[in-house]
């Protein structure tokens, strides 16, 4: 995802904060989809696949990494099932479907600095950033480490096949209390170095006008497939 | 010269009940280079993170002038930059220019003046090619050259390195000593390498179970304590 998000396209150089927005309004477009509007979905996911190969993604690639959240949606449809409900069970395994592809290509054409910088420029809560700043920073660092402790446990024990829950159970528990000394690690650098609450921030990209005109189409376009089709 | 450094009778006693500083007195002169070298747990680190007031321990530490309390921890932080020994802890901000701008924004410098010192710092240090990496795409020596840039954008007066060398192969450790070398700036270097230090200074202080045990020419520290 890291390295589509340094990709060069119309959709990559876009300010980040309209792309939010964007992807806000389709999301809850298809979020308010019904069965009467179908075909509202079956054209937002057209353009989902255009807006992906326009950007010069990995179609596939996205709609199999968007696949990532239907179990869980199985889950809620089931139940709807069991209710008597079939067309409300298939409506939430499409909306859930689509929404994660709205994400994914939000993502994969914004690296996550720009993002986060988006989510400054709409006045999202700053400890939410601040929070989504260092995971994604350090999740890297702690997949790391939980691979030199599977290699080392490897080296030991042969295969880790049969690497029973108490010792997996202890390799989770060390994993967590590295990774709170490293954030207690990570907290001393930042105030030696004048933190004070705030992560000041360079990264702020310049609005242009080609922005407020892709913002604009886009919602127009948003809004224009679910009014053909009638807000049911 | 005047005194960048003055510790009277300083004693730390970390929560756990272990007494990590029993009365250290040190002293380091204005444009002075000093290694403090010692075993593993003796003191050191615990000791230079009272010099930013990381830790408050009990005695006197005077940094630049200034006795290290609260009221001043913002002003001693700008004069004092601390290169931790995991540059992974140091640089946590996601791409390597804004981790060298994060100092000099904090300290209340303009976005541009902030971007301007990170680009100084990021060439000075040898890298600003890497300028728009994330700091996790970084070789351990280009690691600890940005977070060495990340403290001189801050323009301290006294530069503490928690043992630079660790996770460097030998040009690296040359490259950095290189560069340590041309910084006119104080120094107080924690470490176990005692060639890389004598490349900086002849002077070292011995720690040993939260004291000071000597301090003199690295030469006969390295011979009287078998380093």
């Amino acid at each position: 995802m890291e390295r589509w998000s340094r990709g060069d396209s119309v959709l990559h150089r876009r300010h980040a904060a309209v792309k939010i927005l964007v992807a806000l309004a389709l999301l809850i477009s298809i979020g308010t989809l019904t069965s009467h509007s179908a075909l509202a979905g079956a054209l937002y996911l057209a353009l989902l696949v255009a807006s992906a190969s326009a950007a010069r993604l990995p179609v596939f690639g996205i709609l199999l990494g968007a696949a990532a959240v239907l179990p869980f949606a199985i889950c809620f449809a089931a139940v709807s099932v069991l209710a008597g409900e079939p067309a409300q069970a298939v409506l939430l395994i499409v909306r859930t479907w689509l929404s994660a592809q709205v994400a994914i290509l939000l993502i994969a054409t914004t690296p996550m600095p720009r993002l986060i910088a988006g989510l400054e420029a709409l006045h999202a809560p700053e400890f939410l950033l601040q929070v989504m700043q260092f995971l994604y920073r350090y999740l890297t660092v702690l997949a790391e480490e939980a691979g030199t402790m599977l290699q080392a446990g490897s080296a030991r024990a042969g295969t880790l096949r049969t690497l029973r829950f108490r010792e997996a159970a202890a390799m989770a528990g060390v994993l967590f209390a590295r990774s709170y000394a490293r954030a207690q690690a990570i907290h001393q650098a930042m105030i030696a170095r004048g933190f004070e609450g705030r992560l000041p921030a360079i990264r702020q990209a310049p609005f242009r006008l080609a922005d407020a005109g892709f913002g604009a189409g886009a919602v127009a376009v948003v809004i224009a497939v679910r009014a053909v089709f009638r807000w049911a | 010269m005047g005194m960048m450094v003055e510790v009277r009778d300083l004693v730390f006693t970390y929560e756990d009940g272990t007494q990590a500083l029993k009365g250290i007195d040190f002293e380091l002169e204005e444009g002075c280079t000093v290694a403090l070298m010692g075993a593993n747990g003796s003191g050191k680190t615990t000791f230079i993170h009272h010099l930013n007031g990381i830790l408050r321990g009990t005695g006197s530490v005077i940094v630049d002038g200034l006795p290290v309390t609260p009221p001043n921890l913002r002003e001693i932080r700008k004069r004092v930059g601390v290169v931790f020994q995991d540059s992974d802890n140091q640089l946590f901000m996601p791409t390597v220019l804004e981790d060298v701008a994060f100092g000099p924004l904090a300290a209340g410098k303009s976005v541009a003046e902030a971007t301007e010192r990170a680009r100084a710092a990021l060439d000075r240090a040898g890298i600003l090619h890497q300028a728009d990496k994330a700091p996790w795409h970084l070789s351990a020596g280009e690691k600890k050259r940005a977070a060495l840039a990340g403290i001189l954008a801050t323009e301290p007066k006294l530069l503490v390195l928690d043992e630079p060398t660790t996770f460097l192969d030998p040009p690296g450790r040359r490259a950095l000593g290189d560069l340590l070398a041309d910084l006119p700036q104080s120094k107080i270097l924690v470490t176990h390498d005692h060639l890389f230090a004598r490349r900086l200074t002849e002077d070292a202080a011995f720690f040993e179970e939260g004291t000071i045990a000597a301090r003199g020419p690295i030469a006969e520290i390295v011979q009287r304590f078998g380093w």
